[in-house]
């Protein structure tokens, strides 16, 4: 893949973003995938994690238009560019809410809750969003 | 230590902002550095000149004010979150022709890289809110 994006920083960082939030009640997390994009552009090493009602924010086939929302969630798509790929989805959350991988716009790997506090030990810094 | 603090929660409506203003006096009083704080999401409400609590309250915006002028905080408003819910300096009340500017003295509006910075610079980042 041709990466023109990203510039890869002096030091770079370890950077997890966790997303928490399910995506149109809140500003959040269209806020934090602003950003998520900002971090890559500094050329830090991005982590997303989605966890409980965060999963929804990668559900296909979002359709806010009805509720007078953007559908951010085409950004996504973005990340590939960034040269994001670092993405987790924890187990259980996916799980308890009736989805599967194949129903995510992008591709994440499952995490198990022992493996996300292994994770999240690795990071410099942990974003909570 | 250099810390940072990112708030994401409106002054007066949930603890968050209390909160990291609370661990910033408490972090500075220890001999520790804060490098920035970044106000986000609702969080862009603790900048506002204009909120006037009843006078028995604490007032957050002036708080933050005062923190920042004891020890040259860096207290910094995401221009975009800022802009959507009506926090402009005179700069930017004056670019989109707005009758007024209300970020209380001390703050700064600037983008959301000032954020990332923080991140890579400071031992510690810590979130408030939601």
């Amino acid at each position: 893949m041709t990466d023109t994006t990203k510039k890869q920083a002096p030091n770079p960082k370890k950077l997890l973003f966790l997303n928490r939030k399910a995506p149109y009640g809140s500003s959040l997390p269209r806020e934090a995938l602003d950003a998520v994009l900002m971090a890559s552009a500094f050329g830090q090493q991005v982590t997303l994690v989605f966890l409980g009602d965060g999963v929804f924010q990668l559900k296909t086939q979002q359709d806010p238009s009805e509720i007078e929302m953007k559908n951010f969630s085409k950004t996504f798509a973005a990340l590939e560019l960034y040269g994001v790929s670092s993405i987790f989805v924890e187990q259980s959350s996916l799980q308890k809410r009736g989805l599967t991988l194949d129903q995510l716009l992008i591709p994440a790997k499952l995490i198990q809750p022992h493996e996300l506090t292994e994770l999240l030990e690795e990071q410099d810094q942990v974003l909570s969003f | 230590m250099i810390f940072s603090l990112a708030v994401y929660g409106a002054p007066f409506s949930c603890q968050a902002s209390d909160s990291a203003y609370q661990f910033a006096c408490a972090l500075l009083k220890q001999g520790h550095s804060l490098h920035r704080v970044f106000f986000y999401h609702d969080g862009v409400y603790n900048g506002s000149t204009l909120a006037i609590p009843p006078q028995d309250e604490r007032n957050i915006p002036a708080s933050w004010s005062q923190l920042a002028e004891e020890h040259e905080l860096d207290l910094v408003i995401c221009v975009a979150a800022g802009l959507r819910r009506g926090m402009l300096d005179a700069t930017e009340a004056d670019r989109y022709e707005k009758p007024a500017h209300n970020l209380e003295q001390g703050f700064t509006l600037s983008g959301l890289g000032q954020l990332v910075e923080a991140a890579m610079i400071s031992d510690r980042m810590i979130t408030f809110g939601n």
